[in-house]
C-alpha cells in the first residue's frame, strides 16, 4: 500500500519587544542567569501580571502578515502542568479564546502554488532556560515571561521540502513585519512537527508523533524525513501506532521517544481581562506594515523588468530589497545593479558572515562604482578588484581607482606611445597579421594590455592597432 | 460526577505524589465529596449568563514596553532550597 505523510508545524516564535509580557524586567539576550526576574515573572504569591501593549501589537501584526482574522476578543488561560522551568506551575497562554484564527502561507514547491492554512495563532509566555548537569538540573528563569507568538498550521503539509518552504515563507514574512528576528539557531522561532501517515486517497487522519528538538530550517527537514520514514517501517511490522512526543537526535540523526503526551489542563485567568480590540487599532496596525516579500518581488519583475529568480531572490529580505530600491533609484540599469548585487555583494557577505546592514558599500557607493565602468574609466574585470576593495575599506570606487593608479587608460597619445613599442618589438607578428592572420591582432592588444598591466582600455587599443595596420 | 481510585492516581501521577494505598482510598472518597460538593452549582440555570473570568468589567489594561528594576539575584535565590552560581538547583528531570 502507498503512504502519504501528513504534516502539521507548530512554531513558536519570539516577538521583539523591550520588556517582558506582563512585568517590566528586561528581555535582553545573554544577561547573568535570574538577574532579569521579578516578583511577576517568579509568580510570587500576590504579584500581578499586567500586560505589555507591545506584546498584543506585535501578535496583531504577526497575524496580519500571515492573512489571519484577527478576533475581537480573546483571553488568557493558565495551562497548568509540573516541570521545573515554569516558576508558577501554569504557563499563560491563550486556549479558550486565541488571538487569531484561519490565516494561510502560500508556498511554491516544484513551481506548484500550495496553501498552508494556519488554524490559529495566540500569544503565550516563554519559560526557563534549564541545564542538566549530572545529578541536578540548573534552572535560568531570565526567559520566563518573554513574549511568545504561536502559530499552528493545519497539516496541510505532504513532504519535508513544503515544510522547508513554508518556514522560509512565514520567516520572511514575519521578519519583513518586524515581528521577530526568527532565527532558530537562537531560539527566537522553534518548530514542533506532527507527523503521521496514512494511505494515499483516503481522508482520515491517524494517530501522530510529535517530534521535538531541531534547531535549523535543515534539522526539521531531516527529521520530518527521518520520521515518515521510520513510521513506514512501523506500519510494515504491523505496529499499532501510538500518540507520544520523539526527540531529533542530530548526531545520529534519528528521532528517539521522550515522554507520552499528556494534555495539560487549561482554566482561565483570573487576574487578566479580555483583549477587546477595535477596527481602528487593527487597521492603524495594518497601516504599519510594509510591502510583504510576494508582492514585492512580483512587482520588483513587473517595474524593473528583472527575472523571477532574480526578483525573488533580492526580495528575501527587507533590508536587501531597500538597499537594491535604493541602488535603482541611482542609477538606472535594473538589471546590471541585480546582478552585482547576486553575484559580488552577496558572495562577500556570504564570506564575511554579516547582514546587508553591517555592509560598507553604500547604494550610493555601489552605483557611483557601476558609473565608472560606463564611463570607461576602469573595465569590468577591473571593478570586480576594485568593489571587494570597496567592501573591505567602505571607501568610494574613484578614490580606489584613484590611489591604486588602476584607472583604465582611454588617453589616445598615452596608448599611441604604448602601441608603437608594441609594433616595434613585434614585427614577426605584424608581418603575420598583414598576410592576412587575424589572430594576430588579438596577440597585439594583449602585449599592449600586459605592458599597461591590464589599465588600457581594449576597445580604444583596438582601434589603434588596426588603424595603424593598414 | 464519581471519582475513581485510577482518577487519584494519574492526579497524583502528574503532581509527581507517592501516596500510599489508604491515601488513595482516603483521597478518593475526600475528591469524590467535594466534586459533588460543587456539582451543586449545576443545578443553577446558567444558560444566560455568559462565562467570566474577571468580576469586573476592565478590559485592555495594558502597561507601556518600559524595561524597570529587576530583583537582586540575591533576593530571588533568597527562598531557594538549593541554588548554585546563580541557578536554582532542581533534582535532575529529563522526561
Amino acid at each position: 500500500m502507498e503512504y502519504e505523510a501528513i504534516i502539521g508545524l507548530e512554531i513558536h516564535v519570539q516577538s521583539k519587544t523591550e520588556s517582558k509580557m506582563f512585568c517590566s524586567c528586561s528581555t535582553e539576550f545573554g544577561a547573568p542567569p535570574n538577574s532579569q526576574v521579578c516578583p511577576v515573572c517568579l509568580g510570587l504569591p500576590g504579584a500581578l501580571p499586567v500586560l505589555n501593549e507591545k506584546v498584543v501589537e506585535q501578535a496583531v501584526k504577526a497575524a496580519l502578515v500571515l492573512n489571519c482574522d484577527v478576533l475581537k476578543v480573546s483571553s488568557f488561560d493558565k495551562k497548568i502542568y509540573f516541570y521545573p522551568d515554569l516558576p508558577k506551575g501554569y504557563q499563560i497562554s491563550q486556549y479558550y479564546q486565541p488571538l487569531a484564527k484561519s490565516g494561510y502561507v502560500d508556498i511554491k514547491v516544484k513551481n506548484k502554488r500550495r496553501r498552508v492554512r494556519i488554524r490559529h495563532l495566540h500569544m503565550e509566555e516563554d519559560v526557563g532556560k534549564l541545564i542538566h548537569q549530572k545529578g541536578m538540573s540548573l534552572v535560568d528563569f531570565n526567559r520566563a515571561s518573554l513574549p511568545l507568538i504561536e502559530i499552528v498550521a493545519e497539516p496541510d503539509i505532504r513532504s519535508s521540502e513544503e515544510a522547508g518552504e513554508f518556514l522560509m515563507c512565514l520567516r520572511s514574512n514575519l521578519r519583513y513585519a518586524g515581528v521577530s528576528e526568527c532565527n532558530m539557531e537562537e531560539g527566537s522561532l522553534r518548530c514542533d512537527a506532527n507527523v503521521s501517515l496514512r494511505p494515499l486517497g483516503t481522508r482520515k487522519l491517524y494517530t501522530k508523533t510529535e517530534v521535538k528538538n531541531m534547531n535549523s530550517f535543515k534539522h526539521v527537514m531531516k527529521a520530518i524525513e527521518y520520521e515518515i520514514k521510520r513510521q513506514k517501517r512501523s506500519v510494515k511490522k504491523g505496529e499499532a501506532a501510538v500518540l507520544h512526543t520523539r526527540c531529533w537526535d542530530p548526531e545520529r540523526g534519528v528521532t528517539v521517544p521522550m515522554r507520552g503526551k499528556a494534555p495539560a489542563p487549561c482554566i482561565s485567568h483570573s487576574d487578566l481581562g479580555p483583549v477587546i480590540l477595535d477596527e481602528e487599532f487593527i487597521a492603524s496596525l495594518r497601516s504599519q506594515l510594509p510591502e510583504l516579500p510576494l508582492d514585492r518581488s512580483e512587482r520588483f519583475i513587473q517595474q524593473y523588468g528583472i527575472p523571477a529568480s532574480d526578483a525573488s531572490i533580492l526580495t528575501s529580505s527587507k533590508e536587501l530589497a531597500d538597499y537594491y530600491e535604493e541602488c535603482v533609484k541611482l542609477y538606472k540599469k535594473p538589471k546590471v545593479i541585480a546582478n552585482w548585487i547576486m553575484s559580488d555583494l552577496l558572495r562577500e557577505l556570504k564570506e564575511k558572515d554579516i547582514g546587508i546592514r553591517e555592509c560598507k558599500v553604500s547604494p550610493e557607493h555601489l552605483a557611483e562604482m557601476i558609473t565608472l565602468i560606463d564611463k570607461g574609466s576602469i573595465s569590468g574585470k577591473m571593478a570586480k578588484d576594485v568593489f571587494v576593495e570597496m567592501f573591505e575599506t567602505g571607501e568610494k570606487a574613484s578614490q580606489i581607482v584613484k590611489e591604486k593608479g588602476l584607472a583604465q587608460i582611454s588617453d589616445k597619445e598615452a596608448l599611441v606611445k604604448i602601441v608603437d613599442k608594441t609594433l616595434q618589438e613585434n614585427p614577426k607578428v605584424v608581418e603575420d597579421y598583414k598576410k592576412g592572420k587575424e589572430k594576430a591582432l588579438g596577440y597585439l592588444v594583449g602585449q599592449v594590455m600586459k605592458e599597461t598591466k591590464g589599465r588600457a582600455n581594449p576597445k580604444l587599443v583596438n582601434k589603434l592597432l588596426e588603424k595603424k595596420l593598414k | 460526577m464519581k471519582i475513581s481510585k485510577k482518577d487519584v492516581e494519574y492526579v497524583a501521577k502528574l503532581a509527581k505524589l507517592k501516596l500510599s494505598e489508604k491515601e488513595k482510598e482516603k483521597f478518593t472518597k475526600q475528591l469524590d465529596q467535594i466534586l459533588k460538593y460543587v456539582d451543586k452549582l449545576n443545578e443553577l440555570d446558567t444558560e444566560k449568563v455568559k462565562p467570566t473570568s474577571h468580576v469586573l468589567p476592565l478590559k485592555n489594561v495594558f502597561r507601556e514596553d518600559k524595561v524597570g528594576k529587576s530583583l537582586e539575584v540575591e533576593k530571588v535565590l533568597e527562598n531557594a532550597p538549593e541554588k548554585a552560581r546563580g541557578f536554582f538547583k532542581v533534582p535532575k528531570i529529563i522526561d
